[in-house]
């Protein structure tokens, strides 16, 4: 009889090699997703080094980040755009990797991608050269972001040197409230526990709420793990997992998936295991979020107030006046009311088939604010399709939104999608950084789709419940 | 396997402040600079965004001030190098050139990315941080030599106690902290974990 082991305890065990000379562990990487932005060095150093891939049919690629969303036939007009697609395309065709391309019709978001095919499993190990791959961790599976260097060794061996991450059990317990959303949910904790509390852990989301949560709400919550400082974020193995994934391409079949889901349930997290931390968190607590700052901690509720120099500890003081000076918001002033420019739907946290339809049901015969632009990513082609079958891309067009292709967008503005000069954009993404939507002087306020759909008609950052009333969503 | 290392010991050189909490990477390089195949031409990109305005115009940034030219140690706040993975951060630091960074704590994927390519990432309370940041804006020429091993920052005359994660200590003082060769080296290890994993080539 062992002792009662979490989660990550069970994976890291099963998936260590062996202890490396500095003490770290040599962990072997169960699945690799790569894209065109962090991998082309990694394959550039495999070459200089005479390195082959060691387990091509481990690594799985499609192309997100620099992607148009408007322009997709190739050659594309942006030419270092068109290199490291075509670079992409030559080292998957070279080295024999599956590369979900715009022509496969399955393209879109890597942390979309890998759920929808069923290659995200319980129980395994996940890794790509993108922070937001904790994404996969709703799934139980151990999921982190990792760099180029280390693209390059998961390509050569399959595995990395990691340090083995503290748990800390995150329980939110209770019933969310109509109107608040998986997206408000990690931006209470990230606020929180703040922009720092989770490096050294890996987050464990449990209680009632998560529980209840789809298995697209419950990436919302994964998928900014790393914005709270935790490298990876994972929920426990349930009956919502294990139906989500049956039938999908990649899941196994027939037999394999009887002793699969058995395999995938008994690696949750065992009741009476130790936790190196536990925090608990009363959904009652939790009201529609959005931020004030150039961090995701930055957040207060809707109807509080944005934050004084005078009224915070003096060691955050310098932080705050920074924030404020950069937002061009004042202290003590409201949030609520504060004019938007640009309206942004999509992103790795956000831009689910579940999302849109939450919008559409809000947003239906409600028009966009005159001088607001508004633009709406789907996370993948398949998501893309699924709304345009369900009338759901008419919606938003009809509600003045522009309906695009999917890929990253306006989340890091690495493609056309960019906010310009001082622009404030109310959006359903993940980093509200300096910067992060193009522009050095754009402005992000981080909230949940149905907020951004508020924000998006009114012109102004606005409560949702307030704009569209409290029907009871499709919320957990 | 080429690229052979040094053990990294020490690190000597002038310091350079850039203040804040929780600069994060994108702020370190924006986004439009990953547009690229290698990371060979990083160094220029460095904090581009904070150090230009609008119109390109230098915004006088400690990176550009002539009293701080040749700094080799960056000196920053809590949680430097938050946010995204990109190892271009670490990349531009190293080839704007950059040996070591030294903060109150360190974004836990930049920490590795660093250690990697051998940039010492130290940890120093926030008082010592005030007072190693207030030497060197009162005289860039104060030399600042950190022992990785001993985990200590002297300045001037004053020895201060800091924190290098332990594992990343060993890795660069015995100059394995670039973990690809060792990686290697489990080859047979390797097979065996991939043989007992049930989902590892299933299909």
């Amino acid at each position: 009889m062992t002792s009662p082991r979490t989660l990550l305890d069970k994976v890291w065990d099963a998936h260590a090699v062996r202890e490396l000379d500095n003490g770290q562990t040599q962990l072997f990487i169960g699945t690799h997703l790569i894209h065109e932005v962090t991998s082309p060095q990694a394959f550039g150093m495999l070459r200089d080094l005479g390195l082959e891939v060691r387990m091509p049919e481990r690594t799985f690629a499609t192309v997100d980040h620099i992607v148009p969303t408007d322009q997709r036939e190739e050659p594309f007009a942006d030419a270092l755009a068109d290199e490291m697609i075509k670079a992409l395309h030559a080292n998957c065709a070279r080295h024999g990797i599956t590369y979900f391309d715009l022509p496969s019709g399955l393209q879109g978001i890597v942390h979309m991608v890998g759920p929808e095919q069923g290659i995200t499993q319980p129980g395994t190990t996940i890794a790509c050269g993108d922070s937001h791959t904790s994404t996969h961790g709703a799934f139980g599976a151990v999921a982190f972001g990792i760099g180029t260097s280390q693209v390059r060794d998961v390509l050569a061996t399959q595995t990395l040197a990691m340090t083995k991450p503290k748990v800390r059990r995150i329980e939110v317990n209770g019933r969310l409230g109509p109107g608040v959303y998986a997206k408000d949910v990690i931006l209470h904790i990230i606020r929180t526990l703040g922009v720092n509390g989770g490096i050294g852990y890996a987050y464990e989301y449990a209680g009632d709420v998560l529980a209840r949560m789809s298995m697209e709400e419950r990436m919302t919550v994964c998928n900014m793990s790393i914005e709270g400082g935790a490298r990876c974020g994972y929920v426990n193995p349930d009956a919502t997992t294990v139906d989500y994934l049956e039938g999908r391409p990649y899941a196994p079949k027939g037999a394999a998936w009887h002793e699969a889901t058995e395999r995938w349930l008994a690696c949750a997290s065992d009741a009476g295991c130790t936790y190196d931390d536990v925090v608990v968190i009363d959904a009652d607590d939790i009201a529609p979020t959005v931020t004030w700052g150039i961090n995701p901690g930055q957040a207060i509720a809707i109807h509080e107030t944005i934050p004084h120099p005078d009224r915070v500890p003096p060691g955050e003081r310098a932080s705050v006046v920074e924030a404020l000076t950069h937002m061009k918001l004042e202290g003590g002033a409201p949030i609520r009311g504060t004019k938007i420019d640009v309206a942004f739907l999509g992103s790795c946290t956000n831009a689910r088939l579940s999302d849109f339809i939450e919008v559409a049901r809000v947003i239906a015969g409600h028009r966009v604010a005159p001088g607001v632009k508004a633009i709406a990513v789907p996370g993948s082609t398949l998501v893309k399709e699924e709304c345009e079958r369900r009338g759901i891309d008419a919606v938003l067009v009809a509600a003045g939104f522009e309906w695009r292709a999917a890929g990253c967008s306006m989340c890091l503005a690495m493609n056309p999608d960019k906010l310009v000069g001082d622009q404030l954009c109310a959006s359903s993404s993940n980093r509200n950084f300096k910067g992060r939507q193009g522009s050095a002087t754009g402005r992000t306020v981080l909230m949940s789709p149905a907020m951004v759909a508020a924000a998006a008609v009114t012109g102004t950052i606005a409560d949702a419940r307030e704009v569209f009333g409290t029907r009871e969503g499709v919320t957990a | 396997m080429s690229t052979p290392i040094e053990p990294i010991r020490t690190v000597h050189g002038r310091g350079v402040v850039v203040r804040g909490d929780d600069i994060d990477t994108d702020r370190i390089i924006p986004a439009r600079y990953l547009r690229c195949v290698t990371f060979d031409d990083l160094g220029d990109a460095l904090f581009w965004d904070v150090r230009h305005d609008d119109d390109g115009r230098p915004t006088g940034h400690p990176l550009d001030d002539e009293r701080f030219a040749g700094a080799s140690v960056l000196i920053s706040g809590r949680n430097f190098g938050c946010g995204s993975s990109r190892e271009h951060a670490p990349q531009s630091i190293r080839r704007a050139g950059f040996d070591a960074v030294i903060a109150q704590s360190f974004g836990e994927i930049f920490f590795g990315n660093s250690t990697t390519l051998g940039l010492v990432c130290i940890e120093l309370g926030p008082d010592d941080l005030e007072e190693i940041a207030r030497a060197v804006e009162r005289e860039p020429a104060v030399a600042i030599e950190i022992d990785v091993e001993a985990e200590l920052v002297r300045v001037g005359d004053r020895s201060l106690r800091g924190s290098i994660a332990a594992s990343a200590r060993r890795a660069l003082t015995s100059g394995r902290y670039d973990p690809l060769a060792e990686l290697l080296e489990g080859d047979a290890a390797i097979a065996g974990v991939a043989e007992r994993l049930p989902y590892v080539g299933q299909r």
